[in-house]
């Protein structure tokens, strides 16, 4: 067992040399585990050709025999516990394709379906006057497809700006007085109880706790944008509470007890030292909760109505979100007899609406980038 | 600019645990104190009673009688916002404010309770206090950077700067020095030295070597065990508490016989 003369060994040890450094272990070739993948490639479209080919089950066969062949594989030549290292790892790189595999179809489908229908007539126009006619002719060939989603921008931007409006002070409130005051007493903890219960309140009944509460004020089917309004701050509030609550925790004692020390009060403390420090967490939390309740279809139905002509103002009449617009679209097509320009339209309006929350997350983050704790500069 | 405390029979509970009990002492204006003993020996939580920092510890509460010059702390009717603005704070772990530059860090006092300050008496009250603590040869030209891009002993220093900002009577200590190596802990040493021709200096160190050479008077506290309360043992000038100290307890600590 002369293992220190083949550090000294002016030829190069060969992998199968038995003078070999005890140190290392049997290692696969590095071409084994992309052998092996391009292997199962072939082996699932020949077992997918079997059952009958498509590239769905091409794909699950590729990545069962891929699962299955490679840990084997390096058990064999490695040992037990690289194989199951391996085995793990290709399972977490096969669980995070699945999650991003969805995202991308999503993403690709509304930019592939919705960027055709993405013209000035959509975003400059509403429905307003725009009849089955119009849209028979345009799929004739006949002129452009008019009307647009003009209307449904306009509500979309109006309600979610009065939710907004409406429940990020009450979040953020009851988010501060959970953290900074109840201190775990009795009514913190019925709230704290009570904003998990609201998390899960499907969002129908949010827009029938909204109808009905303007209902008693206003008379039966009261429909307006405010309405649309308080249904989603009901949506949005424990999103925005449990997101702050979870920010101001992070915030470190320290800080406050150096603010108590210099003689400011809690209340000037909270408001100088903890929400400062905390804002980009929760700038972020506000973004979530409002992509949350942009993307709402059924309590606007019930809430805001339906409408095909401009209206800015959310306390009278009614208004159309684009959900709402991107449903109507798509289950009464404005011309029956030929439902592609109302399709199209529906596209281009669900493109506008990721852009929209695409935006609102850009926004969040210069928001954060400008209030976050400065660290750099040493 | 700085006044003496003088306190009687103080008790101090976490809810119903008696963490200290029955303290009397007085601590002498322009002069540094130094309080030692085994960790958990209450020395830090007599410390914050001081200026009414435990009673931001859920269930915290003191009993007994804390004169700042004659006035006590805990009298009907006292703010703790106004006896913490007489009373400084250093902390253990410096704790300078992240979203603050060096600069505001050291006007927070002054800023944070929105008081008006024209911008030369600001950029005064930052030279000096800055000066106090030593640091302003240090800093000056980058007064704009943020305070949590100094070194761990800068930020110590910028936290007294703070803490002499709004000109306190007393300064606290909570082992200001425990998280720094020797050389910021020399720096410290050296500002406690220069802070005690202005102010009273109240320091809780685990560090006997430092309580010998920067205290006046030294106070040494013990437990008698897990669950049972803190309490003053021996209190006099730091010699005769390293030297010739009058509790056996006292002798055994000091000379490492335990703790």
């Amino acid at each position: 067992m002369s293992t220190t003369a083949s550090f000294h060994s002016p030829t190069p040890v060969r992998p199968s040399s038995p003078r070999r450094s005890q140190l290392t272990r049997n290692q696969r070739p590095k071409w084994l585990v992309p052998v092996i993948g391009v292997a199962a490639v072939v082996v699932g479209a020949a077992l997918s050709a079997l059952v009958g080919f498509s590239p769905a089950l091409w794909a699950v066969f590729a990545a069962v025999v891929f699962l299955v062949a490679a840990p084997i594989a390096v058990s064999v030549i490695e040992g037990g516990r690289k194989g199951a290292d391996s085995l793990v790892t290709y399972l977490v790189y096969t669980a995070f394709i699945l999650a991003v595999v969805p995202l991308i179809s999503v993403l690709w489908t509304v930019l592939a379906n919705g960027l055709p229908g993405l013209t000035s007539n959509l975003l400059f126009t509403s429905m307003n006057g725009v009849t089955g006619v119009h849209d028979n002719a345009a799929a004739e060939g006949q002129g452009p497809v008019l009307g647009g989603a003009y209307h449904a921008i306009v509500g979309t931007v109006s309600i979610t700006f009065w939710a907004t409006l409406l429940s990020v002070p009450i979040g953020l409130l009851t988010a501060i007085y959970l953290v900074e005051y109840s201190r775990g007493g009795w009514l913190g903890r019925g709230i704290t109880f009570f904003v998990d219960v609201m998390t899960g309140i499907p969002s129908i009944v949010a827009g029938l706790f909204a109808a009905a509460l303007f209902g008693l004020v206003f008379g039966p089917s009261t429909r307006f944008g405010f309405v649309a309004a308080v249904a989603l701050t009901v949506l949005m509030i424990p999103t925005v509470v449990k997101n702050t609550e979870e920010m101001l925790k992070i915030v470190p004692n320290e800080l406050r007890e150096a603010s108590y020390a210099l003689g400011v009060r809690k209340w000037r403390t909270i408001l100088k030292v903890v929400i400062p420090t905390a804002i980009s967490g929760i700038a972020s939390g506000v973004t979530l909760a409002i992509a949350r309740v942009i993307g709402e279809t059924a309590p606007l139905l019930v809430t805001a109505g339906f409408a095909t002509a401009i209206n800015w103002n959310s306390f009278s009449g009614w208004m159309t979100t684009l959900p709402t617009f991107i449903y109507y679209q798509i289950m009464t097509p404005t011309s029956p007899t030929s439902p592609d320009p109302s399709q199209q339209r529906a596209w281009a309006a669900a493109l506008i609406l990721i852009l929209i929350v695409m935006l609102l997350n850009l926004v969040a983050r210069l928001v954060a980038r400008a209030f976050a704790p400065k660290v750099t500069g040493r | 600019m700085s006044k003496r405390i003088d306190v009687d029979h103080l008790n101090v509970y976490y809810g119903d645990f008696l963490a200290v009990e029955d303290v009397g002492m007085g601590i002498d204006a322009r002069s540094v104190t130094a309080f030692i003993g085994p960790s958990g020996c209450g020395k830090s939580t007599f410390l914050r009673t001081l200026n009414r920092m435990h009673e931001v510890i859920p269930g915290a509460r003191a009993e007994g009688q804390v004169l700042l010059d004659g006035e006590d702390l805990y009298g009907p009717g006292v703010d703790p916002v106004v006896v913490r603005s007489m009373v400084g704070m250093v902390f253990q772990r410096p704790n300078p404010f992240p979203t603050m530059s060096i600069r505001d860090n050291v006007l927070a006092g002054v800023k944070l309770n929105n008081k008006r300050i024209s911008r030369s008496d600001a950029d005064a009250l930052v030279e000096s206090s800055l000066q106090g603590a030593n640091l302003w040869n240090e800093v000056k030209d980058r007064l704009d950077k943020p305070g949590s891009s100094l070194s761990g002993g800068q930020q110590q220093r910028l936290c007294i700067a703070r803490a002499i900002a709004v000109k306190p009577d007393v300064i606290l200590m909570d082992e200001p020095a425990s998280a720094l190596d020797p050389i910021s802990t020399l720096a410290i040493e050296d500002l406690i030295n220069d802070l005690k021709q202005d102010y009273t200096v109240v320091i809780v160190t685990h560090n006997m070597q430092q309580a010998a050479r920067i205290s006046d008077r030294t106070a040494f506290f013990n437990i008698a065990g897990t669950g049972k309360p803190g309490k003053l043992i021996e209190y006099g000038p730091t010699s005769e508490i390293f030297s010739n100290p009058k509790q056996k307890q006292t002798e055994d600590y000091v000379s490492g016989r335990f703790g």
